[in-house]
């Protein structure tokens, strides 16, 4: 045999199971859900071959957009939080001793590797009327208060839920910046401050950015969290994406909803590489 | 540094954050009263309950099923789609695509899957989301093996096939010893991430059966119980290990490829 067909029986070999693997699971079912979008829903569910346009009009009906807009608010502010408590976080472990800077890392992430439902679970016990921070705020005479079912609980449970994947890409870039800029601009006379917000920062948006996308993107297209947490009240695109295929079984316009979703990842990613060129 | 200092707040603040919630399940998990929320006394009843629980044990049976299936076939498509990438081809698309189901959101793959099963008619169950979850699954083993590949030294399997072995002998014989630690590290996450899958499960399995996390979701529903903290206490307490050893195995894998 010559080399060059055994390199290409090798390919071959290596290649083919996972590839036919990815196709058949993977690439197929997308393409499903992108060719339902332009078609109409079947009375039972499934779908109807007649072209239409209406899934696309609908999604900028007042009450989908609404909901939109409001899983972007959402999605944003717990990002936002995320970013504001994962970069101190971060840039202290940069700063640990060799062991330390291992321990605490894996300590971040180690609650990200334990089932998402019950991480979830565990802040209705904390949040519920009679929970321990309700308990706790009663006995210095405060409370009750409504800490479930709102939007506030949703915000914690999405900022809980991801932000390891806010601290690991903050802690890698911080990790890479040369200590000897921060000493040169202290030198040359800039406050703390003035450094972070100079030299610091600007070196590390990167991180920031990829952060960013790790929080906002799986918060988007959340739905068990708004359910537990947000009592089903204010529901974000995950519920309705939920909705239109397990109960109102319109899956056309939910694969539409679903399209959206991709093209605003699409467009974050985009942005986020363009952010990293630049830098 | 009065700086540093002031970040410490928000720093310490993190880790209570994130481990306040866990301590306080594992805790009431072990109330001897009827409540989820205050805590009467240690008790190990609630864990005796889940074990006559019907509906727990079908769940358990379920997640086993699902998770070693989906292992099975992420770990051994996972890892020659990682050889076969790093060793057989240049092509940035093929490693992308290959990357996809763990980039994508876990609700538009449920879907995706939900509409292609729908169409070639295959049953809803537990075998469904062992395809499922191995697509995911295969995605992590893919690169957590292909990582150990890139670090790896290539001068004994050029020398192999210098000798006149084939790819396929090169494989068995050089290759797979040399990333065995790195496959055990990606089978074990990839059954880690199947325990504790919710959504594509969720999406896939139909109405007659349930994962244990599926099974969680459903008893939350009808009301909080210590029950459902014993078993979320159960359930952490698998995957911080399994996540330990992985890490060990990671840890053992560098060190014996430094010798």
């Amino acid at each position: 045999m010559s080399p060059s067909r055994g390199r290409r029986l090798g390919a071959f070999v290596f290649l083919s199971p996972g590839l036919t693997y990815l196709v058949v699971l993977l690439l197929v079912p997308l393409a499903m859900v992108l060719s339902y979008t332009v078609f109409q829903r079947g009375r039972f569910g499934g779908v109807v071959y007649e072209f239409t346009t209406e899934n696309f009009t609908r999604l900028f009906d007042p009450l989908y957009l609404g909901v939109v807009v409001e899983s972007l608010k959402m999605a944003g502010l717990a990002t936002l939080i995320a970013l504001l408590v994962g970069y101190p976080t971060a840039y202290l472990i940069t700063r640990l001793p060799g062991r330390w800077k291992t321990v605490a890392l894996v300590m971040v992430v180690l609650p990200f590797w334990t089932n998402f439902i019950i991480r979830v679970y565990a802040w209705i016990i904390l949040l519920s009327g009679e929970g321990l921070i309700n308990s706790g705020l009663e006995a210095i005479g405060l409370g009750p208060y409504e800490l479930l079912y709102n939007q506030g609980a949703i915000v914690t449970g999405l900022v809980y839920s991801y932000l390891p994947l806010m601290v690991l890409p903050l802690y890698a870039t911080i990790e890479k910046l040369d200590p000897q800029l921060r000493e040169a601009s202290a030198n040359l006379g800039a406050s703390g401050f003035t450094t972070f917000r100079r030299v610091t920062l600007p070196l590390t948006l990167p991180g920031v950015m990829t952060g960013s996308l790790f929080v906002f993107v799986p918060s988007l297209g959340n739905f068990v969290i708004p359910e537990m947490l947000g009592g089903g009240k204010s529901s974000m695109v995950g519920n309705l994406i939920r909705k239109e295929f397990l109960s109102a079984r319109d899956w056309p316009f939910g694969s539409t909803l679903a399209l959206a979703l991709i093209a605003a990842l699409l467009v974050l990613l985009v942005v986020q590489a363009w952010v990293a060129r630049r830098a | 540094m009065r700086s540093s200092r002031l970040l410490h707040i928000p720093f310490w603040l993190t880790y209570v954050f994130l481990y306040a919630p866990i301590v306080v399940l594992v805790v009431m998990s072990f109330n001897s009263g009827e409540s989820a929320y205050t805590y009467e006394g240690f008790s190990l009843k609630w864990y005796g309950e889940l074990a006559q629980n019907e509906l727990v044990l079908k769940g358990l049976v379920n997640t086993l099923i699902v998770a070693t299936g989906s292992t099975l076939i992420a770990t051994v498509l996972g890892t020659l789609l990682a050889v076969g990438l790093a060793r057989h081809t240049r092509s940035k698309a093929l490693e992308a695509l290959a990357l996809m189901p763990a980039v994508l959101p876990d609700l538009v793959i449920a879907i995706g899957l939900l509409l292609f099963f729908g169409m070639i008619q295959l049953t809803l169950g537990r075998y469904s989301v062992v395809l499922a979850h191995g697509l995911f699954a295969m995605a992590f083993v893919a690169a957590v093996v292909r990582t150990r590949l890139s670090g790896a030294d290539t001068s004994l399997e050029e020398a192999s096939r210098d000798l006149g072995a084939g790819a396929v002998t090169t494989f068995m014989k050089v290759t797979l010893p040399q990333l065995a630690p790195g496959i055990v590290a990606g089978a074990l996450l990839a059954f880690t991430l199947s325990l504790d899958e919710f959504v594509i499960a969720f999406f896939t399995i139909g109405n007659l059966e349930q994962t244990l996390p599926i099974v969680i979701y459903s008893m939350i529903r009808f009301g909080v119980t210590p029950e459902i903290n014993a078993l979320a206490a159960i359930l952490l307490l698998v995957s911080f290990t399994a996540v330990i050893a992985g890490q060990r195995l990671t840890k053992i894998g560098e060190s014996r490829a430094q010798d």
